[in-house]
């Protein structure tokens, strides 16, 4: 397995299903830990940072997450390479472009990824496809486990497992929930979301202005703190109560602009279908906001002949990188736009009922 | 990077909107994304809104600027500035300040209760094989090597025998 191999793949973790896959695109966990004997990465000289990716490369290999498993130098990866895995969800930006000795082991079906110092020195990624933090935890947790038997993390009585940023300190647990709440933002309801996490110490995040036409309607749910908590709860506060609340506020939102406004929903749904099937140049941030509409058009079975699937593959094809990759060398902004476009013409017209 | 609005905190929140079909990108800190209704209000503070809070509420700001960590160098003023630790030997080093860091930090929160390294004495070596088992299996299936699928499955059916 190897970089090359992922354009054509999707993750398995963004295929269709989990729990409230309707609401949920996916769930993901992650932990930081520090070697003990070593300064963190801001103090860390080159010769020590390039020390640590060894120890901790050779410890994750020890311990053999997978046969298919595979490891990216981040630092010997041109930038095409790192934009794709930040693409993928499998590193962060901060860790594409970081500097020295840093890289990722990816598991086969990219639910698992281990970043070497990244802000600290290892973080250690479980992704899930629709609400499954409890299958997330228990692999995170036994990852962690079976990590410790070959290495020695930094741990403080009070404080717990030490981090380079004191936001992180304790459990280094940040847990992440990304959900699509078109109806609720269509109804001007988006408050409730906020309401529900405020309680519960969780932020919500939405990657759009006030005022504006939004990107997407994508948000995402995550823990603010990681002290004075067990992980278990934690992790309660988001399966008990403020992911499946605000998945009933979305549905119930849809139900009602389905009774109330079905002409102005399939109005929105069937123009991002139009949109996307004609363009002959589109850039990257107008396909998240039109396939949010179609995603919302699908899953309320308003258009029946595409796939969730379809949609979902489109959201991570269409991006910069993984088009560069496709078409296998560098495009600029505008040729970029009509790969794009290209694209998912091509990709949609497969989706197409035949006329026979 | 430095935040766009106030060009002094580190941005945070990188957002790309859609005006009329044209892409506006916008990098804030946390404040300013709070302020522009960006993002809600988060219940604990950024770490800069903490540390630049913290500053301004100290008035023995002297006292702690001799605090320095033997073992890596990183004095407080200089993690103060930057938010970041240089290594675990700070967190007794700045021992006082640092937990009130954490307090405001962590909402009240300064211990923790969570799982712990000396858990991973226990680590049972069947669990471990039946990790390692799931996670072939799982690969398997992916790829469709049915076979092998089936024969992994057998093996973890006997596992959960024993
Ligand atoms: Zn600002
Ligand atoms: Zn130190």
């Amino acid at each position: 397995m190897t970089l090359d191999d992922l354009i054509n793949s999707c993750g398995e973790w963004l295929a269709v299903g989990g729990q409230f896959s309707d609401v949920v695109i996916s769930s993901r966990i992650r932990l930081a830990r520090n070697l003990k004997k070593y300064p963190f990465l801001s103090k860390a000289s080159t010769k020590q940072q390039t020390e640590i990716e060894h120890k901790l490369f050779d410890a994750i290999t020890s311990c053999n997450f997978g046969k298919n498993a595979f490891y990216v130098d981040i630092n010997k990866s041109d930038s095409l390479d790192r934009q794709l895995l930040v693409e993928r969800h499998l590193i962060s930006k901060q860790h594409a472009e970081g500097q020295g000795s840093r890289g990722v082991m990816i598991s086969g079906n990219e639910t698992l990824a281990l970043m070497i110092n990244e802000e600290d020195h290892l973080r250690i990624q479980v992704l899930r496809r629709g609400m499954n933090l409890d299958d997330a935890w228990s692999e995170i947790n036994q990852v962690d486990t079976i990590l410790e038997s070959a290495v020695d993390f930094a741990y403080h009585k009070q404080f717990g497992y030490l981090t380079a940023c004191p936001t992180n300190v304790g459990t280094g647990l940040r847990v992440s929930v990304m959900l699509h709440l078109p109806a609720l933002r269509f109804t001007n309801e988006i408050e409730k979301v906020f309401r529900a996490a405020k309680d519960m110490k969780l932020a919500v995040r939405g990657l759009y202005g006030e005022g504006t036409d939004a990107i997407g309607d994508f948000f995402q749910v995550s823990n603010q703190t990681t002290l004075g908590q067990t992980e278990e709860e934690i992790l309660s506060s988001f399966k008990a109560v403020v992911i499946p609340s605000i998945v009933k506020y979305e549905q119930e939102a849809r139900q009602v602009l389905i009774k109330e406004k079905p002409a102005a929903v399939d109005d929105k749904v069937w123009r991002a279908l139009g949109m996307l099937e004609n363009a002959r140049a589109i850039s990257s941030e107008e396909v998240l906001f039109l396939l949010s509409h179609l995603r919302m058009g699908v899953v309320l079975e308003r258009v029946k002949h595409i796939d969730l699937s379809v949609i979902n593959e489109l959201f991570i094809a269409t991006q910069s990188a993984h088009l560069q990759k496709r078409y296998g060398k560098k495009l600029d902004g505008e040729e970029r736009s009509i790969a794009r476009a290209d694209y998912i013409r091509d990709r949609l017209g497969r989706a197409k009922p035949s006329d026979n | 990077m430095r935040c766009q609005n106030c060009k002094k905190q580190t941005a945070t929140v990188h957002l790309t909107d859609l005006l009329k079909g044209e892409k506006h990108e916008r990098h804030l800190c946390e404040e300013c994304a709070v302020k522009e209704k960006i993002t809600a209000k988060t219940h604990p503070p950024s770490i800069n809104d903490v540390l630049n809070s913290f500053l301004m509420s100290q008035s023995v700001v002297k006292e702690l600027g001799k605090l320095k960590c033997p073992d890596c160098g990183m004095s407080f003023v200089e993690f103060r500035s930057q938010g970041l630790l240089g290594c675990p030997n700070d967190y007794d080093v700045f021992d006082q300040a640092l937990s009130s860091v954490i307090e405001r930090a962590q909402d009240g929160e300064t211990q923790h209760i969570g799982k712990s390294p000396g858990e991973s004495a226990d680590i049972d070596p069947i669990q471990r094989e039946r990790l390692k088992l799931q996670r072939e299996l799982r690969e398997a299936v992916k790829a469709e090597n049915y076979e092998l699928a089936a024969e992994l499955r057998d093996r973890l059916e006997e596992m959960h025998s024993e």
